[in-house]
């Protein structure tokens, strides 16, 4: 009895919250993020409902990435769907093929009275969440892309300079002889192996990852990273696994406690990675642009990126599609995207916050934290590096993940791992094509 | 002679076994129901439109060699994982019977890992032997054993065996410690006196005996390997290196739920539901036969 008083005051209190704003439109807000990014989520959600009369975004956490997208798709088949929910860049084909649960960004700017000019967006983050019809689908809201994480002390340790060029993957693979010798166990680990080493591969060489511009054109796509210039990477990586040069710790980012600790000397890994690693770290540390093949494709073109974006979804009230572009033009305005990308090591989504941030005096002050965005603006993307949209990616990144293993455990080469991963990848995407 | 009880008329009977009738239509057949339905089409993941497929669904998996291979992956992880829960467990539970002081301090302990949840279980096996940090990879390192259960497939099923099985032995160790108590002391005294060493007590005695027990715990825990599992699966290897660990529940769950696959992930909730329903016939037809009740 007493819990059922307990659990009644409990209900009774959280029907009262939105009572007592009853005034103000709602707008759900269904995200992914714990900790601190968490806290700095609620800290912008605080700021625009104190901001103005008329709104109040309610942020609710729905558990992890994939969590989030599920508890969303659940939601909206039972017809109660937040109004903006944070979708990571692998659900994008599936939030784009669901005509009918998705309304367009570009849209639901237009028809509110929000400030929204498409072209203040960096065209290669934006890229991702555009449509071959230059409408932006949804918002970029944490970006990020991969770059080359370099332990200082561990180059010094086995007798090699630091200072070495490691632009290209060349250099990088004669460094890891050097601090092999020089007696370093884990010269090179990476977090993410698929999304650096496969996809990131292709948009920087500009190289194909899947037919039809990457999936940008149609549904029809076939998957194609299994050409040459990727066939020699994972070969190169292969060889190196096999020497001990680089060490596989799993498929997501477990090499970052490897590399947070001091054993490994060179790290492939989100520029994201910028917080724990300046937090943990006990040794000096430097952030370089990502290395290619020299002579490879079209290399160094521009990385492509991770993260999440927001989706509006359909089924609402226009008032409350007027709080939702009121809420995103908020989070595109320069003051909110600067502190954004100062405080996460997000790519800044606008060039003016990108500006401010220079301006500031931050890429003096923590020296690198501009590399993520100077690889990705470095040229104008093409068809090859303006992103990937496939759908069921993220169980081809699961093959991928398998065909890559059979690789570092030395079963399959990696013409071998590679065309069977593109033959199994391509019969999801031929599922993915009957069902939508 | 027997003796047959029968109800008059048919309303009582009824009334009786509508609760139990209720409870399996609402959580058993009709989800099922709807399982083998979906299983016939290709739903997108909003339920916006639905494509017919017929047996497409079942013709694509059964085509695919690495869903084949998952069947082996299952049978060789669901057996290990039984025989490493119950032989441990009446090893325990057969030594615990013959204490005579702190029974109930060991007793306590021995059960204490059931109520650890499979997910928390396979992280704390995952940091012992992660490969780099780990406490038993260091020392095995320190054995000369270079123990990588990342790209090993055998030694992330043995991992992966150990940590599913670990909570499970106290739970079969608090059935077979029930069962021995209930073993008159009678009959065992009497097979002493007639000169019977332990061992031979045991075989002859003890373990048939508990028989009954023996083969409630087999099924019980075959039903546990196959479906309860996947948390510690997900935890410790994500069905990997490759697919050595990817067993058919692991499958469905991340086909269906990471994956979105629902069409897919429902046909091979059909195919486990026809494969468990399968082995539990054949457990009864075949095994119970050597039970004495």
């Amino acid at each position: 009895m007493k819990n059922l008083t307990t659990g009644a005051l409990i209900a009774g209190s959280t029907m009262l919250s939105p009572l007592a704003a009853y005034a103000e439109t709602e707008v759900q807000f269904w995200h992914a993020f714990t900790g601190r990014l968490g806290e700095l989520v609620a800290a912008q959600v605080e700021d625009f409902n104190a901001s103005q009369d008329d709104f109040t975004v309610v942020a609710s956490h729905k558990g992890n990435y994939s969590e989030t997208l599920n508890a969303g798709i659940a939601a909206f088949r039972a017809g109660e769907q937040p109004q903006i929910l944070m979708v990571f860049e692998v659900g994008t084909a599936t939030m784009m093929s669901a005509e009918g649960a998705v309304r367009s960004v570009t849209e639901v700017m237009e028809a509110s009275g929000a400030d929204f000019d498409p072209d203040a967006y960096i065209g290669a983050v934006n890229g991702y969440y555009t449509n071959t019809e230059g409408e932006m689908l949804s918002l970029p809201f944490n970006a990020s892309t991969p770059v080359l994480w370099v332990n200082r002390d561990a180059f010094e340790a086995a007798g090699v300079d630091p200072e070495t060029d490691l632009s290209t993957w060349q250099n990088v693979a004669e460094t890891l002889t050097a601090l092999q010798d020089g007696g370093s166990t884990c010269p090179l680990t990476t977090a993410w192996q698929s999304w650096i080493h496969l996809e990131n591969f292709s948009a920087y060489h500009d190289v194909p990852f899947a037919t039809q511009d990457n999936g940008f054109a149609g549904l029809d796509t076939e998957l194609v990273f299994n050409g040459p210039a990727q066939v020699a990477h994972i070969t190169a990586m292969g060889e190196w696994a096999r020497d001990g040069k680089f060490f596989y710790a799993g498929r997501r980012n477990e090499g970052g406690a490897n590399f947070r600790a001091g054993e490994c000397a060179l790290f492939t890994e989100s520029s994201a990675g910028y917080a724990g690693i300046s937090s943990e770290a006990q040794f000096a540390f430097d952030v370089r642009p990502l290395p290619y093949w020299e002579g490879v494709g079209n290399s160094p073109q521009n990385t492509i990126i991770g993260g999440a974006s927001l989706w509006v979804m359909e089924g609402h009230e226009d008032a409350e599609y007027e709080g939702a572009a009121q809420f995103l033009a908020y989070l595109s305005s320069t003051d909110v995207q600067s502190k954004w990308h100062q405080d996460t090591g997000y790519l800044p989504i606008t060039n003016a916050a990108s500006d401010a941030t220079r301006a500031a005096g931050f890429y003096d002050a923590n020296p690198g934290t501009d590399v993520s965005v100077l690889q990705m603006t470095a040229n104008d993307p093409t068809a090859n590096s303006k992103g990937l949209r496939l759908g069921s990616f993220d169980q081809i990144r699961g093959i991928i993940d398998e065909e890559l293993e059979a690789v570092w455990a030395g079963d399959k080469d990696a013409q071998t791992a590679l065309d069977s991963a593109v033959q199994r990848g391509d019969a999801l995407l031929r599922r993915f094509e009957a069902a939508n | 002679m027997e003796k047959r009880v029968t109800f008059k008329g048919w309303i009582l009977p009824l009334c009786l076994i509508a609760p139990q009738v209720l409870v399996s239509a609402i959580f058993f057949f009709y989800p099922a129901g709807q399982a083998i339905w979906q299983s016939l089409f290709i739903p997108d993941p909003f339920g916006l439109s639905m494509q017919y497929v017929g047996t497409g669904n079942f013709e694509y998996l059964l085509s695919d060699p690495y869903y084949r291979t998952s069947f082996l992956t299952t049978a060789i992880f669901s057996t290990l994982v039984t025989l490493c829960s119950m032989i441990p467990a009446l090893f325990l539970a057969v030594v615990a019977d013959r204490l005579i002081k702190g029974a109930g301090v060991y007793r306590t302990m021995l059960i204490w890992p059931y109520a650890v949840a499979p997910a928390i279980a396979g992280v704390l096996w995952l940091f012992m032997f992660n490969t780099r940090v780990g406490v038993v990879s260091w020392y095995l390192g320190q054995l000369g054993y270079d123990w990588n259960h990342v790209l090993n497939g055998g030694e992330a099923m043995g991992l992966v065996v150990v940590a599913s099985a670990w909570g499970r032995i106290s739970y079969n160790f608090l059935f077979f410690f029930a069962a021995l108590q209930a073993i008159p002391k009678s009959v065992i005294e009497a097979a002493a006196i007639d000169g019977a060493r332990f061992w031979k007590r045991f075989w002859t005695i003890v373990l048939p005996l508990l028989s009954p027990t023996t083969f409630f715990l087999l099924v019980v825990n075959i039903v546990y390997a196959f479906f309860e599992t996947f948390g510690v699966i997900h935890t410790i290897t994500s069905g990997g290196p490759q697919q050595s660990t990817t067993i058919l529940v692991y499958k469905v769950f991340s086909d269906g739920f990471v994956g979105q696959d629902l069409g897919s992930s429902a046909a091979q909730s059909v195919i486990l539901l026809f494969v468990v329903g399968a082995l539990t016939i054949f457990q009864f037809k075949f095994i119970e036969r050597r039970v004495h009740y």
